[in-house]
């Protein structure tokens, strides 16, 4: 191998280069194949690279992303170009320098040693956080009751929980002040909390997808007689179904929104599916389209709110402000005024003859 | 009739409208206790409440709560030509099934449609899996007598039975709505399907306006009947019925479905603990100056034809002309 590739080559970094682009051709040669058969890809590329007398060593990197868990380490291969370590992904080629990896460890064998156990595994969790210089400050007090005194994968759950209020807020408003319809009280928070994950067009569309795909299934349960439970599980089942194919199709495609499909709550949707084509059967679809676009316009306008990065900022490092929130709520909760909705509703009353002062309530 | 897009709030508030947030908050849950809404929302329990206070109904003839009952229901009901299968719990209309006749095996439906056994037999087994029910929880299906409509009403509508919802808060009825089936509304007395709500005098019965879609009609679309030549029949016996509901249920703001019977005059069909607002529209008038007259009102017991007598001399219409003087 490293005699085809050597004449074609200027320094390391070029040696680096072509070596990735052999290693990852497909079909792989003969050569390429048998050796991956034996050794994994950074490891190989190492030893390839040291016997063209390039210094190089395998080293463990983690790939950094916000609030992901239970990510592993990842085998990369590092070489000296002359000047610099250069760290080179066996598969995909050289990374750009600004690429967002931790370099964890270099050469060490291994990143845990058990003694007498068995099935241990270490996985990292990531979470991108801002600390106010009193955080710091306090963090090691004993009485501190911040929520950055939590574990750093519990952190990144109370990110979006802390987020949550703030979608209910917009729920209780669109509904109570606007008079807006929708299909099940909280769904716009949960469609809010996903397109959160997925960015708001790939999630769009891929929800209006399953939903839309769902109720065509529907139609031929209705058919099948199912009692309630069952025809539920049969939903989640089917929408299971929707989310693997669409995740496929779009990936081959080469859609990578397709790919973010999964973070929808499926439950949720299997039920809203059910609603909907319950409601389609006895209202019509203009009532289904009515609660759907409902539905949407409240998750939307909380997305909007909840990807504010302000707004994620005061929610996570001032969580007291939800007494704010809930005050909010509250005084929604005994707003006994119209609602924007019924001022067309109500418009024919134009009509009636206002009441005399004595009667006015 | 000029009717703009919209209405400004104070509009609404000078007119006396209820809106939506005071009628829950003002209204249903002020006087409306927590632990009695069961009774209005299962329809059984409705049944045996009535019965028991002597309040004329549909008759029950049977209930219907696991799969051997609905599989024996062929003998069950072979006595029965005619009859209404409702879930307990079903909500606005949901999952009524009424059957006007037989033909050899085959059930007919008002609309001249045939069914066979096996579909009431899943109708049924859907009632009890909660089809119809709120939330979707586990029912009973109850099967009733079939209401022949008062011919002197049902001429008004396209098909089904008209139905009056009257709003009857601490035992005043205080406004009333006769809902008449159309073409559009499948003849189901449902206003959110197309079907006509008629304004009704509470002093008399008298039809005093009407909306479909929420939107002002001078005469039906189908029978061609003017709002105003309409004129329910036995109107102080509605009133009586709707006005003893409050006793029975202790419900103090109430929605009473009643349906005029052509021999046993007027019959509780349903009670409603969050009865709409669309009967204002119907009215023509808002519903407030009404209930803060009544809450107004001395709290001692009144006696059902005192509530009666005072509802008629104060929520009664001298005629739509009038009015606007």
């Amino acid at each position: 191998m490293l005699q085809r590739v050597l004449p074609e080559t200027a320094d390391a970094r070029s040696l680096a280069e072509q070596l990735a682009s052999t290693l990852r051709r497909r079909p792989p040669e003969q050569n390429v194949a048998l050796l991956l058969d034996r050794y994994p890809p950074a490891q190989l590329m190492t030893a390839l690279l040291n016997a063209a007398d390039v210094p190089a060593r395998t080293v463990s990197v983690l790939g950094l992303e916000d609030g992901i868990r239970r990510e592993r380490l990842a085998r990369y291969t590092q070489f000296w170009d002359g000047e610099h370590w250069v760290l080179l992904d066996p598969i995909s080629g050289l990374l750009p320098p600004d690429a967002d990896r931790l370099l964890w460890q270099t050469d060490a064998p291994s990143v845990l040693e058990v003694t007498g156990g068995q099935g241990s595994t270490v996985t990292f969790a990531m979470i991108r956080q801002v600390r106010s210089a009193l955080e710091t400050a306090v963090a090691n007090d004993s009485l501190n009751f911040s929520l950055y005194s939590l574990p750093v994968a519990e952190q990144g759950m109370f990110k979006l929980i802390m987020l949550l209020p703030i979608g209910a807020l917009v729920v209780v408003f669109m509904r109570l002040v606007v008079g807006l319809k929708t299909s099940g009280t909280f769904m716009p928070i949960l469609l809010a909390l996903s397109f959160l994950q997925t960015e708001l067009a790939p999630g769009v569309i891929s929800l209006l997808l399953v939903v839309i795909l769902g109720l065509l299934l529907r139609t031929y349960l209705s058919a099948l007689n199912l009692l309630l439970v069952a025809r539920i599980a049969t939903l989640v089942i089917l929408v299971i179904g929707i989310i693997s194919v669409v995740s496929i199709l779009s990936y081959r495609l080469g859609l990578i929104g397709g790919l973010t499909i999964s973070f929808f709550p499926m439950i949720i949707l299997a039920w809203t599916i059910e609603r909907m084509a319950i409601l389609w059967e006895e209202e019509g679809p203009r009532e289904v389209l009515v609660q759907g676009s409902g539905s949407l316009l409240v998750a939307i306008l909380a997305y909007g709110l909840m990807q504010w990065s302000l707004m994620k900022h005061l929610a996570f490092n001032f969580p007291e402000l939800h007494l704010c929130v809930l005050a909010m709520v509250l005084l929604l909760g005994r707003y006994k005024g119209y609602r924007l909705s019924e001022l067309v509703r109500f418009a024919p009353f134009y009509n009636v003859p206002e009441l005399d002062d004595l009667d006015r309530p | 009739m000029n009717v703009p897009r919209w209405i400004s709030p104070w509009a609404l508030s000078r007119r006396g409208i209820l809106g939506m947030n005071e009628r829950n908050c003002g209204y249903i849950l002020r006087y409306n206790q927590r632990e009695k809404f069961p009774l209005v929302d299962n329809k059984l329990k409705t049944k045996l409440i009535t019965r028991q206070a002597g309040l004329e109904a549909p008759k029950l003839l049977h209930v219907i709560s696991n799969q051997t009952e609905i599989e024996r229901i062929g003998d069950t009901l072979a006595e029965q030509d005619s009859f209404v299968i409702k879930p307990a719990q079903g909500s606005g209309g949901k999952g009524i099934l009424v059957v006007t006749g037989r033909a050899n095996d085959r059930f007919l439906k008002s609309s001249g449609a045939e069914l066979k056994l096996i579909d009431i037999k899943r109708h049924l087994s859907n009632t009890l899996s909660g089809l119809h029910s709120l939330g979707g929880k586990p029912d009973v299906a109850i099967i009733e007598t079939l209401i022949v409509g008062n011919p002197a009403l049902a001429e008004h509508s396209y098909e089904g039975v008209p139905d009056i919802r009257l709003i009857v808060f601490q035992g005043y009825p205080v406004m009333g709505m006769l809902r008449l089936a159309t073409r559009a509304s499948d003849g189901k007395a449902n206003l959110h399907q197309g079907a006509i709500g008629v304004g009704l005098n509470i002093d008399n019965g008298a039809g005093i306006a009407a909306v479909q879609y929420n939107r002002p009609v001078d005469h039906h679309p189908d029978t061609g009947t003017a709002i105003t030549a309409i004129q329910v029949p036995q109107w102080m016996d509605l009133l009586t019925l709707a006005s003893r509901c409050y006793e029975v249920t202790g419900l103090g703001y109430l929605g009473c479905d009643i349906v005029l019977d052509r021999e046993r005059g007027p019959l509780l069909l349903e009670l409603n603990a969050r009865p709409g607002l669309s009967i204002q529209l119907a009215n023509n008038a808002g519903l407030l100056p009404r209930l803060r007259l009544i809450e107004s009102r001395p709290g001692f017991f009144q006696s059902v034809d005192e509530r009666i007598a005072f509802a008629r001399q104060h929520f009664g219409v001298v005629t739509a002309s009038t009015s606007h003087a």
